[in-house]
């Protein structure tokens, strides 16, 4: 119960947060993608079915707010919060390789399958622009971005839960 | 101690397994449903208009209030020397606007002569303020705070200043959303003001870092198109009033066929700082023509 109620307003304050406060620090128009962030965090630190639930509530968020249809962004974060998930096994607070890592691909994951999925098809080939001009840009402000998160989950975590317990 | 220990009963749960495939198959319910055969879901505008959209309100409330106190804060000496000069100039153009107003009463009693009705002025226009940002790097859409209970309906025209915003695409309870004609999935059709040729608006994201959106289908005979003219959005667009500004030409080429031309529009609205818009109440189906 605890445990719910601590995710659902987590997931709460950054689906406001990311659409109100980070447009204001947005750089150069880019916007850092702290949903997959806190996707991909809940995942490997909460474990897989946290990680799906997660994963779908940002992404149905995103539908929301964007121009997608329902159910996309919601898929799409769900698959990424539950694969993340496999990786609480080897996940150890201390170390920041591996969050950083997984936190890198999936984003880089979500930006190349919705270029793939909702501009490719659209006849928009020029990938290397659109990697140089908005992938790159956007992974590098939400990697940079995603170490205060990941500490702040952290830290909220630990002093929540006690003991950093991740659920099977 | 009894070696009867009790055990409380194992809450049942649904594996994780399953739940990813009710998810799942929800998901892609919800994108055939919305993609394929057009069909609204209004429940979660409703949910997040109740949820979400109060507390975006705030924020932007906040953002604003501090925005508005450091502008302050940096225009008052400028303010002060500026309210001499401007007093002194109100005299003066109080006798001016005398002249002025028997004018325009002048003017207008030609116009109704000539029925030359000004659409632009007579537009029904509510002001709403932006609270959303879009969903990512990808798309220009904003969450603006009037929805249906503001009379916002789907389709109205979004104007900001003079220029031409882009239209409301879908309408929760107290918020809208407003997709930009600098979208890269937006298409608007428009016409140069001065030689009523009509072409085809572009959003286009490639584009639009550099300040551009693109045209095309430009049909000019006679090469009376020039860099610098108006183009408003044309009679036969659908969703669009005529007659809005919506950029100025900046560049032209002739198409490969010969018989069109494209080239870059500069958008009349500055869609990087969009804080106030206004959303026309006048839709284009019911306009009177």
């Amino acid at each position: 119960m605890k445990r719910f109620i601590y995710n659902a307003v987590v997931i709460f304050i950054c689906i406001i947060l990311h659409t109100t406060v980070f447009h204001a620090l947005s750089i150069n128009g880019i916007i850092p993608n702290i949903l997959i962030v806190l996707t991909a965090c809940a995942g490997f630190m909460q474990g897989k079915r946290i990680g799906m639930f997660t994963g779908f509530f940002c992404g149905f968020a995103l539908d929301v707010f964007g121009y997608t249809p329902f159910g996309y962004f919601a898929l799409i974060y769900m698959l990424i919060g539950f694969l993340n998930g496999y990786f609480s096994n080897t996940f150890y607070p201390e170390d920041f390789k591996l969050p950083l890592l997984l936190i890198t691909f999936s984003d880089l994951t979500c930006s190349i399958t919705e270029y793939i999925t909702l501009f490719l098809l659209r006849s928009r080939f020029d990938f290397s622009y659109y990697f140089l001009n908005i992938i790159l840009p956007e992974l590098a402000y939400t990697v940079f971005i995603s170490v205060f998160i990941y500490l702040l989950l952290l830290i909220s975590q630990k002093f929540i839960f006690k003991t950093f317990v991740k659920e099977k | 101690m009894s070696p009867v220990v009790k055990r409380p009963k194992d809450k049942f749960r649904l594996p994780t397994k399953y739940w990813l495939l009710i998810l799942s198959t929800l998901s892609i319910l919800m994108m055939a449903l919305t993609f394929l055969f057009d069909f609204k879901i209004e429940t979660p505008n409703f949910i997040v208009g109740f949820t979400l959209v109060p507390f975006q309100n705030g924020i932007s409330d906040v953002g604003m209030y501090f925005t508005d106190k450091a502008e302050l804060i940096a225009q008052i000496n400028d303010l002060i020397k500026e309210n001499n000069e401007l007093k002194e100039k109100v005299d003066s153009m109080e006798i001016e606007i005398t002249t002025l107003t028997q004018d325009k009463y002048e003017l207008n009693n030609l116009r109704t002569l000539y029925e030359l009705d000004d659409r632009y002025s007579n537009l029904q226009k509510t002001g709403a303020r932006v609270i959303s940002g879009g969903s990512d790097n990808w798309f220009n859409v904003f969450g603006i705070n009037k929805g249906e209970s503001d009379g916002i309906k789907k389709d109205m025209n979004v104007m900001a200043g003079a220029g031409l915003v882009g239209r409301v695409v879908e309408v929760g309870p107290n918020w809208s959303k407003v997709l930009t004609v600098i979208d890269d999935s937006s298409n608007v059709s428009c016409m140069v003001l001065s030689t009523s040729d009509t072409l085809m608006v572009e959003g286009n994201l490639e584009t639009m870092k550099d300040g551009y959106i693109r045209f095309s289908s430009l049909s000019d005979k006679d090469d009376k198109v020039k860099i610098g003219d108006k183009v408003v959005t044309s009679y036969i667009s659908d969703k669009f009033l005529p007659g809005i500004l919506v950029g100025y030409i900046s560049y032209i080429e002739s198409d490969s066929n010969g018989l069109t031309k494209s080239g870059y529009i500069t958008p009349a609205v500055d869609f990087e700082h969009l804080s106030e818009v206004l959303v026309v109440l006048d839709l284009k189906e019911n306009a009177e023509e």
